[in-house]
């Protein structure tokens, strides 16, 4: 374990989130949807949104802290940091980030939030409408390769020929997200369950490797969540949980142009998996329940392999539903429904559901639930993981 | 512009504004493959960048090189995520491996049926496909199976 470490030190103490919709559905423009989310994570927390005095977002969120911080009314706003990159690699990395302000004494209590209303801006998963392109974009577009189950298919493929795996893989990856989703009445595919048969029947949106049922939603809704110093979650609401561990980044030039990244079939884990247990001092082994952002299915088996859950020769057995589901699998895998079936809340609503599990506060519940692992924007780069804990684990 | 594999309207490339890959795409107009080779260390290096990442020499220089590769990896697009797109069916897309440079890899489009088989090793070779008509004109680089 590292010593200088980030372990222990800070505690998620509010959460809170919009209502969450199908894209174009919110009745609430995107930044009333932010500030929703902050009140109400403030609200779950017990502390005046007033005391908030730190912001941490990821993906170029439009929702600008100094706004947000006007509308509120925060009299000393004090941290505003946003993490590089594009897609959701960044959601434990702002969480990370948010968590470094706090321990070091920049800010006293930071929200993590991102606000994202696909229906009043561009969806993600349309092509970019400019007549021209250039840079790694003139290399693709003309192509057709523009929508990001386009952009990453191609390492999806190469690693499922490598590995020799199945899409019943993929297929069990998004029936339990589903499955959960039914005990969620946040969710968005709440009482729409997903069998079999209509997973097998869904249209190709990129064959081999991403069906329908393989993508993400396009939702607008937002989520936030707040981060005080340990000594201060003790005197909050909500039981607190602590972050063990963070790591972000990615291995060799994983963001070489032309899909020329050297370990190209991966999730861009290969180096932060590894870091991120060496500073929380525990293995695989020790998780208890796991969210793994779902852009598509096949970067969730691709991320769940590099964090050393199973090894890629045994995704066939590995990922099954009765293996994934909560509350007895033998890891429950993201128990709100994630990306897929919850709400595409860019994967902050799966950090929102790992507090969930620790506190006993879930829909789908893993008894006793001690360490959680987020893992964040699987195929990108920068991408970001973490873990947080109960207070059993700090000792 | 008729004989291209892709409808017309779809996004045209233009080279980066800041001329870093002008010989990529004026090589495509002489249906000439032009890659990076480092002046410094010799090795070849996709896609276009000002620095080579071997010895971080500044000094990358063009080559033509054969367009001969072996598919990397491919997919299938169905879902048409642009309007020129909408009245075609699914296309294929391959990323191609050149052996005799490094293994760098390019994507283009796999020529011939859009339901053709696609096998991970096969052998391609690279076929220049002209835009003239485009407003500003360019070429675009697509692989068929070597002997097609």
């Amino acid at each position: 374990m590292s010593a200088r470490s980030i372990r222990g030190k800070v505690a998620i103490a509010g959460v809170g989130e919009s209502t969450y919709y199908k894209h174009g559905q919110s009745p609430d423009a995107e930044f009333v949807l932010a500030l929703q989310a902050i009140v109400r994570a403030a609200e779950d927390a017990g502390i005046n949104p007033q005391d908030i005095d730190g912001f941490a977002s990821y993906s170029n969120d439009r929702s600008d802290p100094s706004r947000i911080g006007a509308a509120l009314g925060i009299p000393d706003l004090r941290f505003s940091n946003m993490q590089f990159g594009g897609g959701g690699g960044g959601v434990a990395a702002a969480v990370a980030n948010g968590a470094a302000a706090v321990a070091n004494g920049y800010a006293d209590c930071v929200v993590v939030f991102r606000a994202l209303a696909q229906g009043q801006f561009r969806r993600f998963g349309q092509g970019a409408p400019d007549p021209t392109v250039s840079g790694d974009a003139a290399y693709m577009a003309p192509y057709g390769v523009m929508s990001p189950a386009q952009k990453y298919g191609m390492r999806a493929t190469r690693f499922m020929h490598d590995y020799g795996v199945s899409n019943d893989v993929l297929g069990a990856i998004a029936m339990t997200s589903y499955k959960h989703a039914q005990n969620n009445p946040r969710a968005v595919m709440y009482g729409r369950p997903l069998d079999k048969e209509s997973y097998d029947n869904s249209r190709w949106i990129v064959e081999p490797v991403n069906r329908l049922f393989d993508c993400c939603q396009e939702n607008d809704g937002a989520a936030a969540l707040i981060l005080v110093s340990a000594e201060r979650a003790k005197d909050l609401k909500q039981k607190p949980v602590y972050l063990l561990a963070a790591a972000q980044g990615s291995d060799h030039r994983c963001g070489a142009p032309v899909m020329n990244a050297t370990n190209f079939p991966s999730s861009s884990f290969a180096t932060v998996a590894p870091r991120l247990y060496e500073t929380a001092g525990v293995t695989a082994d020790d998780i208890d329940v796991l969210q793994s952002y779902e852009n598509f299915t096949t970067g969730v088996m691709m991320a769940i392999v590099e964090h050393g859950f199973c090894a890629p020769e045994e995704c066939n057995e590995f990922f099954t539903v009765e293996n994934l589901a909560a509350p007895n699998g033998r890891m429950p895998l993201n128990t709100s429904g994630g990306n897929l079936a919850e709400c595409y809340m860019h994967g902050l609503g799966l950090q929102l559901e790992a507090v969930r599990q620790l506190r006993g506060q879930s829909c789908n519940q893993v008894e006793g639930a001690k360490l959680a692992m987020n893992i964040a924007g699987p195929m990108v780069t920068p991408v970001s993981s973490l873990i947080m804990g109960t207070e059993e684990t700090l000792q | 512009m008729s004989g291209s594999y892709l409808p017309a309207g779809m996004p045209a490339p233009v080279p980066s504004p800041d001329g870093l890959d002008v010989p990529y795409w004026e090589g495509t107009r002489r249906n000439e493959l032009m890659v990076q080779k480092c002046g410094g260390c010799g090795g070849w290096q996709w896609g276009p960048e000002w620095m080579c990442h071997r010895c971080n020499s500044f000094d990358m220089q063009w080559q033509k090189v054969e367009g001969k590769g072996l598919i990397y990896s491919w997919e299938r697009p169905w879902h048409p995520v642009h309007p020129a797109l909408k009245p075609m069916g699914p296309y294929t897309v391959v990323l191609v491996e050149l052996p005799s440079c490094d293994n760098i890899r390019m994507i283009g489009n796999l020529l011939g049926a859009a339901d053709q088989e696609v096998i991970i090793g096969a052998a391609v070779e690279a076929v220049f496909e002209p835009h003239d008509d485009a407003d500003t004109p360019f070429t675009l680089v697509q692989w068929q199976l070597a002997g097609a």
